[in-house]
This record gives C-alpha cells, structure tokens and sequence, in this order.
C-alpha cells in the first residue's frame, strides 16, 4: 500500500516540479507547437505530391512526435537523473522505505506523462486548427510510440550512467540530441535533406522514430518498417542492459 | 548496560581500495541512549553508519539494526529508522511543506506535519522553496524528514553541521526531548564539546579503528585529562614552590606565561587562592577544563584537525 501511494505522491512531486522549470516546459511541450504553428502558417495543410498527396502537417505531425520523445527521453531523463543523483537527491529517496525500483519508476512515469501531455496538446491543435488527416491505427501508431519511447528513455539513462558528472551528461546530451533532431527529419521534413544527409541520417535511432511513426500514420502496414522496429528494439535492449549495468546512486 | 541493544555492530570493515575506512570496528548501542560517534572528517564515522543503516555494503562483519540485518529487510529496518544524510539536497524547487508530505506518504505512519514544523522552527518556511533556504534551515528540515516517520531509532550524521551556536543549542535540546520520549538516537560530530555535553555514551574513531568507548566523564577520568589554570606573572615569580599544593600534579612556565595542571577540579580553588595569599601579580587567569579533547589527543596522539 505504501509503495503505490508513495509511487503516486512522488510521480505527483515530479509533474508539480516540472512545471516550475521554465525551459523543461518551454522545451517539451512549448516547442513542437511553436514549429507546428510556423511551419502550418507559412505552408498550410493542403495536399501536395511533394509529401506524397498529404499536407505539410500531416508529414510534420508524427515527426514531432519523434521530436517530443526524444526530448523527453534524452533531454528530460538524463538531466533529471543525472542531476538528482549528482545534489545527493536519489541517495535521500534511498533511505527511506521506498524501494530503488519504485523511485526510478515515479521518473520514468512522470516524464512520460508529460510526453504524452505534449502529444496530446499536439494532436489536438493540429486537428483543430490545421486539420490533420489521419489514415493509420491508433494502436499501431500508439505500439510504436511506446517502443521509440522505450529506446529513447533507457538512452536517458545509458548517459546519465556513463557519464560522470550532471554537467557532462548534460551536454553530452544536447551534443547528441540537437544534431539528430535536425538530421533524422524530427524538426524538417526529410523530403528537403539532401540524399547523402538522409543516407548518414539512418544511423541515428531518431531517423527510425520518424519513419515508423510517419509511415503507421498515413496507414503503411508494419511489414514495410521492419528495419526501423529491429534497430529500435535492439536500441532498447543494449539500452537497457547498459542502463542497468552503469546506474548509479551517488 | 541491561537495556536491549538497538544497534549492534561486529567486526565491521569496509576498505575502498588500500584505504581502511572502517578497520573491524565493534560496538553496541542500547535502546534510550544518546550514542555519539566522535573523531575527525575521514575517520569512518560517516561510512560505519551507513554500514549499519543498509546504505553501503561492509566487506565483512555483522551488523543488526532494531534487531533486522540491513541488506535482507532494509525496508522493514527504513520504516522503523530515521535517517539524516551528510552531503545530500532535495530537488531545489520543492516547497518545504511538500517535501514533508512527501516524505510522510513513504511510511506507514507519521507525526503531525505542523508540529514538526514548529519544533524545528520552520513554521513560517512552509512555503518557502527548498533552494531559498539557509544552510541551517535545510540542516533543520532534513532533521525533520528524519523524525517525520517518528523512528525508533534516529541516525544524525553531523546533525549540527552548518549550525550557529544558537540554532546548535536548541538542536541538542531537540535530541535530548527524542530520547527522553524513548527513543534511541546514533549521531556523528566532530565538535568534541557537542559529544561531551550532549551524548550518554561516546566512541572516539580515528583512523577507522575504534579507540575508546564510554561516557565522557568515564572516559575523561580514565584518561587522566587534567584541568589547567593559565596566567602570566612577572619574570621574578617561582612557580615552583606551587606544586607543593596537593592538587596541583605539575607546573609548566614559559616565558611569562605559566600552567598548573591538576585532575581535581578544586585545584583551581588552590592556585588562585595560593596567588591571593602571596601576593603574586597575575595577568590574564583563565582555566581550562578537561574535556574529550584532552582524551582524543591522549589517545591518538594528535589533535582533531579542522
């Protein structure tokens, strides 16, 4: 009984935390709209054969999605973790009965609640003010939601336990993300990368994210994203164990 | 010492590489009582209690805490224990109600959040953010999420740290109040004067070895620390005729300042009483007490560093 209530109170703590931060909301939930809303003003959601017949935010929309998952993932997770554990935050949380297990789950599960509040807030502009077309499953897209947010958030981890210091996993942080942001087709289309940028571009996991996610959108079947769920689950796994392997308390 | 033992330790090591932190350290700690671990920064007090309370592995030995070994039921052991960390902080934008309600949902009963508050003198911080805090009041709410689960045992690592003398005061006074309620309290200082006047019973570490163990006045006597009296006279005076007083055991000078030792504390009486009745010309008379000072100089040959 304690364990789920104090569960519940710390993933509560963590959620009333985040809002207090300016640049973890302006980061996670403020930019995706900001773009959707730049991006849909200059070229609105008609479609058009330059994305296949489907508008501009219907391409940028499951994109974002990748953006905001690895916001969160890599971003959000490896700072907070790293961060907590560097103030001696995680080792206070230790000495009380809450097990270490419960403790990391009430991160977890915060930061992903505020993803999926950042989707949602997402999808709904989208729909409401430039019409969204959606022509996939919900289950098939929200089954790859979950698997790239697996990835991402054992990647948050991997960094925070790698590296030796907040200030270095931040930065290793953003010296990954910001990079893969732009080249994986997360922040602009991939239909205006050069080939050879999108050739080295499916190196990075958040490549993967964006074509498995665009792809369940407008309705592909699974068999054709078989590459992108392999190379995420393998990201997740190796992930995982290395997470697990590199953790730290103190 | 028939009370029931709430903390027992044998044989405890710990090594981190070539360093013996903690060198078979051995010792029990009896319900009721304040129990003071005393020695300077790196002696093994912070690891020994950390051993104890399940938060690092010993290499080998025993350890029991309330009865409940503390790798095999750390959350059983955690429920009944209250805990005071060194080098440890809250996220920095948690309020400090919030953090004690925070804290009390971890455990299956808790004390009255506002008294608390009031106890340590944080009622009007109850809004305030962890981070706007001073050193001594993030001292005091840690102390407050240490007692918030009202432990049976509360474990204080350099609980009055950071502290001024006012604030330290009334923190001796808090502990004093937790055992008076019954409750067993394990703290670690390096202020020799908090450990002799507030613990019951005292271990000296240094080193990682356990030096001595037993109340300060015990350990004072066995030690045979003595009390000084120090003044300046004139070149002309001769201390000498002064140890043929019968408290005094020998007298040192030098240059125009000169010290009488003795391990009665009437020996004061006896010098300064000797100087009035001769006439002698002092300066500057102070005394100085036997303390756990002396004893840890005694014992290991040097002073507390710090």
């Amino acid at each position: 009984m304690t364990t789920l209530r104090g569960l519940g109170q710390l993933t509560r703590m963590e959620i009333k935390l985040y809002f207090r931060e300016f640049f973890a909301v302006f980061f996670n939930l403020g930019f995706p709209l900001i773009m959707l809303f730049l991006f849909g003003s200059i070229y609105g959601n008609t479609p058009n054969p330059f994305f296949g017949g489907y508008g501009s935010v219907d391409v940028l929309t499951p994109a974002y999605l990748a953006m905001l998952i690895g916001t969160s993932g890599l971003l959000t997770m490896t700072i907070s973790v790293s961060t907590y554990r560097e103030l001696g935050v995680l080792r206070r949380y230790k000495a009380t009965p809450l097990s270490p297990q419960t403790l990391l789950f009430a991160q977890l599960l915060a930061v992903f609640l505020m993803l999926v509040l950042g989707v949602v807030l997402l999808l709904v502009c989208a729909k409401l003010i430039f019409h969204l077309r959606f022509n996939g499953s919900a289950l098939s897209v929200t089954g790859a939601f979950l698997l790239s947010s697996l990835s991402f958030f054992s990647l948050g981890f991997v960094l925070a336990g790698l590296m030796p210091s907040a200030r270095s996993a931040q930065a290793a942080a953003m010296i990954i993300y910001f990079p893969m942001l732009f080249l994986s087709g997360a922040a602009i289309p991939r239909e205006v990368l050069p080939a050879a940028v999108r050739r080295v571009a499916q190196v990075l996991p958040m490549t993967h994210v964006v074509n498995l996610l665009r792809g369940l959108w407008i309705g592909e079947p699974w068999g054709r994203h078989l590459t992108e769920v392999l190379v995420l689950a393998a990201v997740a796994a190796v992930g995982l164990i290395v997470a697990v392997k590199t953790f730290r308390w103190e | 010492m028939n009370r029931r033992a709430v903390l027992e330790i044998e044989h405890l090591k710990k090594y981190y590489g070539d360093v013996r932190a903690v060198d078979d350290v051995s010792f029990k700690v009896a319900e009721g009582e304040i129990f003071g671990f005393v020695g300077p920064n790196g002696a093994g007090k912070t690891t020994t209690i950390e051993c104890a309370e399940g938060l690092r592995r010993p290499d080998s030995g025993r350890v029991r805490m309330l009865g409940l070994d503390p790798r095999a039921d750390g959350r059983r052991l955690k429920e009944r224990l209250g805990i005071q960390l060194q080098e440890t902080s809250l996220p920095q934008r948690m309020k400090v109600g919030e953090a004690l309600a925070l804290f009390a949902s971890f455990y299956p009963k808790s004390v009255d959040r506002p008294t608390l508050l009031k106890q340590m003198g944080l009622e009007d911080k109850e809004g305030a953010y962890f981070d706007k805090l001073s050193g001594g009041q993030k001292q005091r709410l840690f102390i407050a999420l240490a007692m918030i689960n009202d432990p049976e045992l509360i474990v204080l690592d350099e609980l009055t740290t950071g502290l001024d003398p006012q604030s330290r005061r009334s923190m001796w006074d808090l502990v004093r109040g937790v055992r008076d309620r019954g409750r067993t309290v394990v703290l670690t200082t390096h202020f020799m004067e908090e450990a002799e006047r507030l613990c019951d019973r005292v271990a000296i570490i240094d080193g990682g070895r356990l030096r001595a163990l037993d109340t300060p006045s015990n350990l004072i006597r066995a030690h045979s620390a003595e009390n000084r009296v120090i003044f300046s006279a004139e070149a002309g005076f001769d201390p000498g005729r002064m140890r043929t007083l019968p408290r005094v055991s020998r007298v040192e000078r030098d240059g125009e300042r000169i010290i009488a030792y003795g391990s009665d504390p009437k020996m004061v009486v006896e010098v300064v009483n000797y100087l009035g009745a001769n006439d002698v010309p002092f300066r500057d008379l102070r005394t100085e007490q036997a303390s756990l000072e002396d004893v840890f100089l005694a014992l290991t040959g040097h002073e507390m560093r710090d």
